[in-house]
């Protein structure tokens, strides 16, 4: 119940702490790479396109606090927004040229495939079966999966407890790694309870629908520090999640000027982090994480 | 309502008005003593308070202009997808019921398998279809007006609703006195042109309140589309407004009244436009039009 | 279609699930239907509002909507419960509201004289009920009520959006957006799945339509 007090207040500090990082400025950014002015890219390339139209179109989240949110008033904040508003500063594309796309867990790769978007950046893991399907640049951060339980449930510890009491209910996001993750944990399916969104997760834990919610550590750590002492993180990370930003199949040069971009940002990159993540209780500020190799 | 009661019991005598008189005590009595529970219910969590009613009802609160902003852009997206599949299921319909009725018995085979398939599948399962299955298989269809989701949306209603309506208006020929068709046919009109002249326009005026039902469908399947893919209809605007400032309850209490109010004008406009036509077929006939008050002429609103 | 085969088994359960899921709500939905029914034709006022309220309430809700209500709005006032029943529940308040029009214009159906021949031969209102006027309405509340029922049938499928876990489409959509299978394949099966529950329901519809019908 006092998840949902804090809920809007929450978002609302976000926004205020990120506009007050830009300086007051007209648009809300927490990063201030300077918009580059006419970039040169080789011709045919997917930059030399995209900077060519002054525009591009990202997919993110529109539903998770911190990463990906979208406010009452339309506007997104998060960190993978400014992750994605610094790439496209390196483009010479300005943040309010974005076109923004919302791209839920369920739909990632289909959008990328069809070409509906042009990045992904939406706490997007890098896995061996998506990398079938796109190309992940990145990582730019790595989060492990963890379990978030109300702060009087002193019972579960670690995901084990799912296979000892078969009654225990956890929740997830249909369509995420985690709920694939968190299955063999499992002593059977009626235990695992899907939904569309980690908002409903939290709102079923509150009400007791479910014993726990299994996510990503800083997602589940956003939902603790808006709840005002009524959640709680147990155990250990149990797995490793680099997010990746998704792009076309096969689009190393694309994928190379991401990596690159972020390494030459790194102060933008700490700023974004710290106006967004960053507030959250229990984070530390990240190092960019070594690229992996582009394919 | 007065003529359905006295088809079951006659007028009262002095017991029998007593006894409904105390029936109607008990059942206020225990219709209150629910009503007062789930109020109670309510209050004890809460749920009266103006933090969580005021975005949604106090005009000075912070985020009301943004809701209201939100849920007016929903209401216009439902209302437009519901059109454009509406139009679209009433053209294909009448082409699929032409069809049917101008092809031979062994040709309608193949097409009445098609329309029990389109039939017999779950909505949500065509809309997804629609917007999902095929956008992965090449269809683009993200350079028409409104982008990709509407008309995957659009064309996942229509192609449940289509067949829906090939019945409807398969229904209404056939109710068509046979001496239409005869007297058309022997005036040299050909088979082609008796369908489109005469007897069609005759059965759209009669499956008239039947359409309209289903418009109603129709405009709460659009729904559906939250759990697929993003367009900004009145059910997603609601969970978007929910995420914000988590009141579920009262958030979806008013989606569900605007859901109500548009829905239960356009099932009175069915039943208005209903009495009208029965009372102009049988003038002195006033009895049947009432007759089929409550069934407002349609067989098929059947919930999906 | 060979990702259909290698999922095989998730595609049974889903197709169970979806099965238990109906036959609950159809047993809920036509008890509730006809008990609200039963208040919409009552001499007593009251529980005629009640009865119409009710149906204009359900019938005029998307059913997304009402499941809303049930799996979020319930449990933050305090009943818990599983998000099966949540779903089952959802389902059939939704369904109660369209049995009882079914049934009642059935009632309507039967002509007045029935009733009045009924009453003038010494039966109250509820022998009249039971002995000529539901034996006669039944006939007529086979056709739009079996339509109700298939309808339901169909419905189910957004129950899976609300928690329920591995019912058809629920399958579906965790085998394509989880596990990277096509979209094709795995919702063709899925629509087969559905096809082998309403198809054969619509045949045994027919069936009874015959049954019952009389020649009027």
């Amino acid at each position: 119940m006092t998840f949902r007090r804090t809920a809007l207040v929450a978002t609302l500090s976000v926004v205020a702490l990120t506009a007050a990082a830009c300086g007051g400025g007209d648009e809300e950014t927490a990063t201030d790479v300077p918009v580059a002015e006419a970039p040169e890219f080789e011709a045919g390339t997917t930059m030399a396109e995209l900077a060519e139209a002054g525009s591009m179109t990202v997919g993110t989240k529109y539903d998770q606090p911190f990463f990906g949110l979208e406010g009452l008033g339309g506007e997104l904040e998060g960190f993978d927004v400014e992750i994605a508003k610094i790439i496209a500063a390196e483009l010479g594309i300005a943040p309010e040229d974005i076109d923004w796309e919302e791209t839920p867990s369920s739909v990632r790769e289909e959008v990328i495939e069809g070409g509906e978007v042009d990045m992904v950046v939406a706490t997007y893991t890098i896995n061996a079966e998506r990398a079938e399907r796109i190309t992940f640049a990145g990582p730019y951060y790595e989060a492990g999966q963890q379990i978030m339980v109300l702060s009087e449930n002193d019972e579960i510890t670690g995901p084990e407890y799912f296979t000892e009491n078969p009654d225990a209910t956890i929740c997830s996001v249909r369509g995420s790694t985690p709920s694939e993750q968190i299955r063999p944990y499992l002593a059977n399916e009626g235990q695992l309870t899907l939904f569309d969104e980690y908002s409903q997760c939290a709102d079923s834990l509150s009400t007791g629908q479910v014993d726990a919610v299994t996510t990503d550590n800083v997602i589940l750590l956003g939902f603790v520090s808006e709840s005002d002492g009524e959640f709680k993180l147990v155990g250990e990370q149990f797995t490793e999640e680099p997010y990746g930003i998704g792009i076309e199949k096969g689009d190393v040069e694309f994928c190379q000027f991401i990596n690159e971009t972020l390494a030459a940002n790194e102060e933008a990159y700490v700023a974004a982090w710290e106006a967004t993540a960053g507030q959250i209780e229990g984070t530390q500020t990240p190092e960019l994480p070594e690229p992996n190799e582009c394919v | 309502m007065s003529r359905q009661e006295s088809v079951l019991y006659d007028a009262q005598g002095p017991k029998a008005r007593r006894r409904t008189l105390i029936g109607t005590g008990v059942a206020v009595l225990v219709l209150l003593g629910l009503a007062y529970l789930v109020v109670q219910r309510l209050a004890e969590r809460d749920q009266f308070s103006m933090e969580l009613w005021g975005p949604l009802i106090n005009p000075g609160n912070e985020s009301f202009e943004a809701v209201w902003r939100l849920i007016g852009e929903g209401i216009r997206n439902t209302l437009i997808a519901a059109a454009l599949a509406m139009t679209l299921s009433i053209v294909l319909g009448t082409v699929i019921a032409v069809a049917r009725l101008s092809l031979g018995r062994i040709g309608r085979i193949p097409l009445i398998g098609f329309v029990e398939v389109f039939r017999g599948l779950p909505v949500v399962v065509l809309v997804y279809f629609g917007v999902r299955v095929l956008d992965d298989v090449g269809v683009d269809l993200s350079g028409l007006p409104g982008g990709q989701v509407l008309w995957g949306l659009v064309l996942g209603l229509t192609a449940y609703n289509m067949v829906v309506f090939a019945e409807i208006v398969r229904a209404g020929v056939a109710s068509l006195p046979k001496g239409q068709r005869e007297a058309a046919l022997a005036t040299g009109l050909t088979p082609g042109q008796t369908m489109r002249i005469v007897l069609l326009p005759q059965a759209f005026r009669t499956m008239l309140p039947a359409i309209i039902s289903q418009l109603v469908v129709v405009l709460k399947d659009t729904s559906l589309v939250t759990f697929i893919a993003n367009y900004d209809e009145l059910l997603s605007q609601g969970e978007s407004i929910r995420r914000n400032l988590d009141n579920p309850i009262q958030t979806f209490t008013v989606i569900a009244l605007l859901y109500i109010a548009i829905n239960y004008a356009l099932g009175r406009l069915a039943q208005y436009v209903e009495r009208r036509q029965s009372r102009a077929r049988t003038t002195g006939g006033e009895a049947e039009a009432e007759a089929t008050d409550g069934i407002e002429g349609a067989p098929v609103r059947t919930g999906s | 279609m060979s990702p259909v085969f290698e999922n095989f088994g998730a595609f049974v359960d889903g197709f169970l699930t979806s099965l238990s899921i109906i036959l609950w709500a159809l047993v809920g939905s036509l008890v509730l239907g006809i008990v609200i029914a039963a208040c919409r034709v009552s001499p007593i006022p009251p529980l005629r509002a009640f009865g119409t309220f009710w149906v204009t309430t359900f019938r005029n809700t998307p059913l997304t909507v009402v499941l809303f209500f049930c799996a979020f709005g319930l449990p933050e006032i305090g009943i818990n419960n599983s998000f099966f029943f949540f779903g089952v529940l959802g389902l059939v308040l939704y369904t109660s509201a369209f049995v009882c029009e079914a049934v009642r214009s059935g009632i309507n159906s039967v002509p007045a004289g029935q009733a009045e021949a009924a009453r003038s031969v010494g039966l109250n209102f509820t022998q009249g009920l039971r002995y000529v006027v539901l034996p006669q309405a039944l006939r007529t509340v086979v056709p739009p009520l079996g339509s109700v029922v298939i309808a339901m049938f169909k419905n189910s499928a957004v129950v899976g959006a609300f928690g329920v876990g591995g019912e058809l489409w629920g399958t579906g959509l965790t085998l394509t957006s989880a596990r990277g299978f096509e979209t094709l394949p795995i919702f063709t099966g899925v629509a087969i799945g559905y096809l082998c529950i309403t198809l054969p329901a619509g045949a045994l519809l027919q069936v009874l339509e015959r049954k019952v019908a009389i020649a009027r």
